[in-house]
């Protein structure tokens, strides 16, 4: 499975055991990691890029990713990055230091949601149980993040693989998206 | 459920995604403290409540966050146009007699 992740930063939580596993979907917790914030002008895309390791995408709904970072589209000037878990500190004052007085916002969130790894032949119909959104390959290639809602619960979906999925909701939301998912993935057993 | 096309993110997605604000292109008196309480009043509550061909602002809420306008036929449901915030109205009337109104 890792071998077709677009990102070595999500790896699942060795810790913790598989909300779900059966043949067709699994979902495993993953790892903590630093999340970060960032809203930027366009002029300060470049430095910004450079001081975190990888470009900032500008292309809607995309990624990037380099080395132990990755840099997600959250919107026209925002992003979402990701680094190693306690690695924040050194990531924000080396962006912060190449930024310096340009107008910017950075903040840690990486306390204010989990992400969880939906990966499976079935990955992309579970999902489609509670969110509205065309998962194909070719509407929806690895790579492309997007925001969007899964039944109530507002969250961020990023496909790392073709069959692997990253679902992201904040903490005290958690439970009810695995929850879910895990209760309609037992469609699959159903059957 | 109606489809809405966000214009920053280039795709169309589910209404739930979105929130819609109300009529589009209402402009804050640049100086409040000169606005008669009628003005202010018009500002803000008085709204066209238009049957028909109608541009209303939506929010991308849940996805990249941003406002945007759309042309909206009141009566059908169907868009005619999206646009992003700060474009210019666009001709409402030419847009109808493309949708064959």
């Amino acid at each position: 499975m890792s071998d077709l992740m677009a990102s070595d930063l999500i790896t699942p939580d060795a810790g913790e055991p598989p909300l779900l596993s059966i043949n067709e979907v699994s979902i495993l917790k993953a790892a903590p990691l630093t999340r970060l914030s960032l809203r930027l002008r366009e002029a300060s895309l470049k430095a910004a890029g450079s001081a975190f390791g990888v470009d900032l995408p500008v292309l809607p709904l995309s990624s990037a990713t380099a080395d132990k970072r990755a840099a997600l589209w959250m919107g026209p000037d925002e992003w979402t990055l990701f680094a190693p878990e306690n690695t924040s500190q050194s990531v924000v004052s080396d962006i912060e230091g190449k930024l310096g007085a340009e107008p910017h916002s950075l903040v840690d969130v990486s306390e204010r949601s989990e992400a969880i790894i939906v990966s499976g032949q079935r990955a992309a119909w579970l999902l489609n149980t509670g969110i509205f959104v065309d998962f194909s390959i070719d509407t929806f290639p690895v790579g492309t993040v997007s925001r969007t809602i899964f039944h109530k619960s507002p969250v961020m979906v990023w496909r790392i693989g073709d069959e692997a999925f990253v679902v992201e909701a904040w903490v005290s939301f958690m439970d009810y998206v695995s929850g879910l998912l895990v209760q309609s993935a037992s469609e699959l057993s159903a059957a | 459920m109606l489809l809405v096309y966000c214009p920053y993110c280039k795709v169309e997605r589910a209404e739930t995604e979105f929130s819609c604000r109300g009529e589009a292109h209402i402009a804050r008196p640049s100086d409040p403290s000169q606005t008669s309480d009628e003005d202010w009043v018009h500002y803000l509550y008085m709204r066209s409540n238009t049957k028909g061909i109608y541009a209303e602002r939506w929010r991308h809420i849940h996805g990249c966050g941003r406002f945007f306008n759309a042309v909206r036929d009141t009566v059908s449901d169907n868009f005619l146009k999206f646009y992003k915030a700060g474009e210019p109205m666009p001709d409402l009337e030419a847009l109808a007699k493309e949708a064959g109104k």
